[in-house]
């Protein structure tokens, strides 16, 4: 593996990530957009707004963390990217805004009209978000930047592959959501949260299962470099995937069985510790897949990884920053999901 | 892009006067915030420290709220210094793409500051409750070293386009090697960090302090206003003298080193020694108009002595003079002024306290810090007009034109226009959302009870 090479994998390593928890914040939000009136969605939202307060700052740094090193690493990627799929990612960049800051003034602006503007705006950003996020990652993948960078704004990207690969960040995110949402409403001992985000993770499953199926069907048809390779080198984690959220699935459905259980009686399926690992898993597998299929391009096939790399010294300020990432922040990191998980950190006192 | 474009030159023009508009709005928006960010922590900390080892129970309720605070004011620096990562593609993508191996270096170890300032920052604001106290307290440390640490980084990448070393171009102008110590220490990084970081503890300490002294002059005197008044008023304080001190030796550096800056900043046309001082005025070609003159000084200012030269504009090549004189020259004079104003209101306050132990009796004591937090701002606001206005033409000083940097992307002013009305609405609920706060501590309300717009307390399974 060449230190190009390896920078390329830090930046997956950042994307996974990213995936796993900021794409599981948003998420929240998509449950939050969809859970109806004040009276039906209240105790949802309130579950939602207590696994996120914490922890969603920290998750949104791992984007930080892809761009820099996505710049600092490789820079004629970066531009080659900013100046064709700019359309998607500045409303991206605005869906962040909107996001953050519609979740950070709902918990502390006066009057009802006010808070729910404020649910509204987070709610609504946090779908729109990651849908041009999977616009921005399958326009790369469809090959529509070429390494020149200024691509067609709009032909870039408005194809079937970069929307339905939005639709699929979509729909990951709520399926991530729900199922870290249904180990937070066992927590608070509230079975019937339980039971609704376990309903909702299986339709999201289910969604997120079509929508890859069909992006498979597409990357056929519109990248085929990188089709070829997903099937070829990219199979097992292809396989892994698909393993995982079957697995998943299962113990989703034994789980919504359980909603006759009378009141008050603790039903405990088996394996439901396995539950985040597994949905981790599907979409990790996913990621990574990506990324053995697009190798050794960054931008199929017009740039590949050694042609847009930084000088070696650059690259290993890269890899000493990580090294130092993995020592400091993921320890922390931990610690933060443990107070949080632990119902340590709290957002009223 | 429009395959036939008929003034591809004209559009360039144009998109980089808003390029430049919209980068100026949104950093001028988010450095208030940084500020904040990075020298809150610090004053928290030293209230949180009084309050547990005092047992000082106003102390602890300040740290409380003003960490309260912090949570909104993170949020939007937060999503607001995000904007600004991806304007640094979206808007100066041939920058990026050219030097983002030279540069990223600074931004590639402010990440970590930023991840663990994230972390401990959340860790310390929800922790009030269940965490001991003292282990609360040193749940926050990090905060106050991560806020520095990320202040030095991203200056450090600012200084680096004002003094540029550390890189190796080849002949076709490609990065071929880096120098990764070069970038981060170059000559700029030791002026303009500390510059910046006694910025932030200022424009922090006078900002907070200006809402208690307009408490005070409202009438509520009480112990807990006369602190959260005297606590980041302390702090800020004793960094404007140090701020003086270093913000003239930067003036000295710039003379040396970019001395286009420099002649724009003071209005100096022609090259030589026993130049003129002129506080206020209008340039123009002829010289300054309006101005307050003192001769000899700016010159002694320079090198400490009258005989020193300074370089003037007639030297600088036309195309490589920087824009807009006046405003340069006043965005400096005006910094210089409030830093002073300020430098006189620490004396105030520290002549009375060692004297009386008090602070000042008089309104107008309280009235002066009142509008210190804005003329703080103001003041952070004119150093970065000089620092990069100044630079003009250039983005990196010497070696990239800020023209070939832009976008060619389409809709640059639709999109500042946009980030006008978003972040003006973004600022206006900010504070809106702060002084429905400050209002409930102070009637003593209930907080919100943090369920989203749910029917009040329904029955719980």
């Amino acid at each position: 593996m060449s230190k190009a090479d390896a920078a390329a994998a830090i930046l997956w390593v950042g994307a996974t990530f990213y995936a796993l928890f900021g794409g599981a914040d948003f998420g929240g939000g998509f449950w939050d957009l969809i859970a109806g009136d004040a009276e039906r969605g209240g105790r949802p939202r309130a579950l939602i707004q207590r696994s996120l307060t914490p922890v969603w700052e920290a998750n949104h740094v791992w984007l930080i963390f892809i761009l820099v090193v996505l710049w600092t690493a490789f820079p004629p990627a970066f531009s080659a990217i900013f100046t064709t799929l700019y359309v998607p990612i500045a409303l991206a960049a605005v869906g962040i805004v909107l996001r953050g800051a519609g979740f950070a003034f709902r918990k502390s602006i006066e009057g009802l009209a006010a808070r729910r503007a404020a649910g509204a705006t987070f709610a609504l950003s946090s779908v729109l978000t990651p849908f041009f996020m999977g616009a921005v990652v399958g326009a790369i993948a469809s090959g529509n930047v070429p390494a020149a960078g200024n691509g067609d704004a709009f032909s870039s990207w408005l194809e079937p592959l970069p929307l339905l690969t939005g639709a699929m960040f979509v729909a990951t995110g709520a399926y991530l959501s729900a199922v870290f949402l249904v180990g937070d409403a066992r927590r608070a001992g509230e079975a019937d949260l339980e039971r609704y985000f376990g309903r909702r993770a299986l339709a999201a499953a289910a969604v997120a299962g079509v929508a890859a199926a069909l992006g498979l069907v597409e990357l056929h048809a519109e990248a085929r470099y990188v089709f070829d390779r997903l099937v070829d080198q990219g199979l097992p984690l292809v396989i892994a995937s698909a393993l995982c959220g079957l697995a998943l699935l299962t113990l989703l459905l034994r789980g919504s069985m359980g909603r006759n259980v009378a009141p008050g009686a603790t039903y405990r399926p088996t394996g439901r510790g396995l539950m985040r690992p597994l949905a981790a898993g599907a979409v990790v597998s996913v990621i990574w897949g990506w990324g053995v299929a697009q190798f050794p391009y960054l931008l199929p096939t017009s740039l590949r990884i050694d042609q847009a790399a930084a000088p070696d010294p650059t690259l290993t300020i890269v890899f000493v920053v990580f090294a130092v990432a993995a020592v400091l922040v993921l320890p922390s990191l931990a610690l933060l999901y443990s107070l949080s998980q632990r119902d340590l950190l709290e957002a009223e006192h | 892009m429009l395959p036939l474009d008929p003034l591809p030159l004209a559009a360039s023009a144009s998109n980089l006067l808003a390029a430049r508009e919209q980068m100026a709005f949104t950093l001028g928006f988010h450095i208030v915030l940084s500020c904040i960010g990075v020298a809150l922590p610090a004053t928290i900390l030293l209230a949180n420290y009084l309050g547990l080892k005092r047992g000082d129970s106003d102390a602890m309720e300040l740290a409380r709220r003003w960490s309260k605070a912090m949570a909104v004011t993170f949020a939007v620096g937060a999503v607001t210094g995000t904007v600004l990562s991806f304007e640094f593609g979206l808007l100066w993508p041939e920058f990026t793409g050219r030097f983002g191996s030279v540069f990223g270096i600074a931004f590639a170890i402010e990440g970590i500051f930023f991840f663990l300032e994230a972390i401990f920052l959340a860790i310390y604001i929800y922790g009030w409750k269940r965490l001991s106290g003292w282990a609360h307290f040193w749940s926050g440390v990090p905060m106050a070293i991560t806020g520095i640490g990320g202040a030095f980084s991203v200056v450090a990448a600012n200084a680096w386009m004002n003094q540029p070393q550390g890189f190796t171009l080849n002949a076709a102008g490609k990065v071929v090697d880096t120098d990764p110590l070069q970038v981060l220490f170059n000559p700029a990084t030791g002026y303009e960090v500390p510059h910046m970081i006694l910025a932030a503890y200022m424009v922090t300490g006078f900002l907070v302090a200006s809402i208690y002294a307009v408490g005070m002059l409202k009438g509520r005197r009480d112990r807990l206003h006369r602190l959260g008044l005297l606590i980041p008023l302390t702090i800020a304080c004793i960094a404007t003298p140090i701020q003086l001190f270093v913000g003239d030796t930067a003036a000295r550096e710039v003379a040396d080193h970019q001395p286009a800056k420099f002649a724009g900043m003071e209005c100096i046309q022609e090259t030589g020694t026993h130049q003129t001082e002129y506080v206020g005025g209008i340039c123009t070609e002829d010289g300054v108009k309006w101005a307050i003159p003192i001769p000899n000084l700016d010159s002694f200012l320079v090198g400490f002595s009258a005989d020193t030269e300074v370089v003037g504009l007639e030297d600088i090549p036309v195309d490589e003079r920087p824009p807009a004189n006046t405003l340069l020259h006043l965005a400096f004079d005006a910094m210089v002024g409030i830093g002073t104003a300020l430098l006189l209101l620490g004396m105030w306050l520290g002549w009375v306290w060692w004297k009386r132990r008090d602070i000042p009796q008089t309104p107008w004591f309280l009235r002066a810090v009142a509008v210190s937090g804005a003329g703080a701002i103001l003041a952070l606001w004119c150093g970065w007009i000089v620092t990069e206005v100044g630079r003009q033409p250039w983005i990196v000083q010497g070696y990239m034109r800020t023209e070939e940097a832009v976008t060619q992307a389409d809709g640059i002013w639709f999109s500042f226009a946009f980030m006008l009305v978003l972040y003006a609405a973004l600022g206006t609920i900010a504070v809106k959302v702060l002084r429905g706060m400050s209002r409930r501590w102070r009637e003593g309300a209930a907080e919100p009870d943090g369920t989203p717009y749910a029917p009040p307390e329904e029955a719980a399974p």
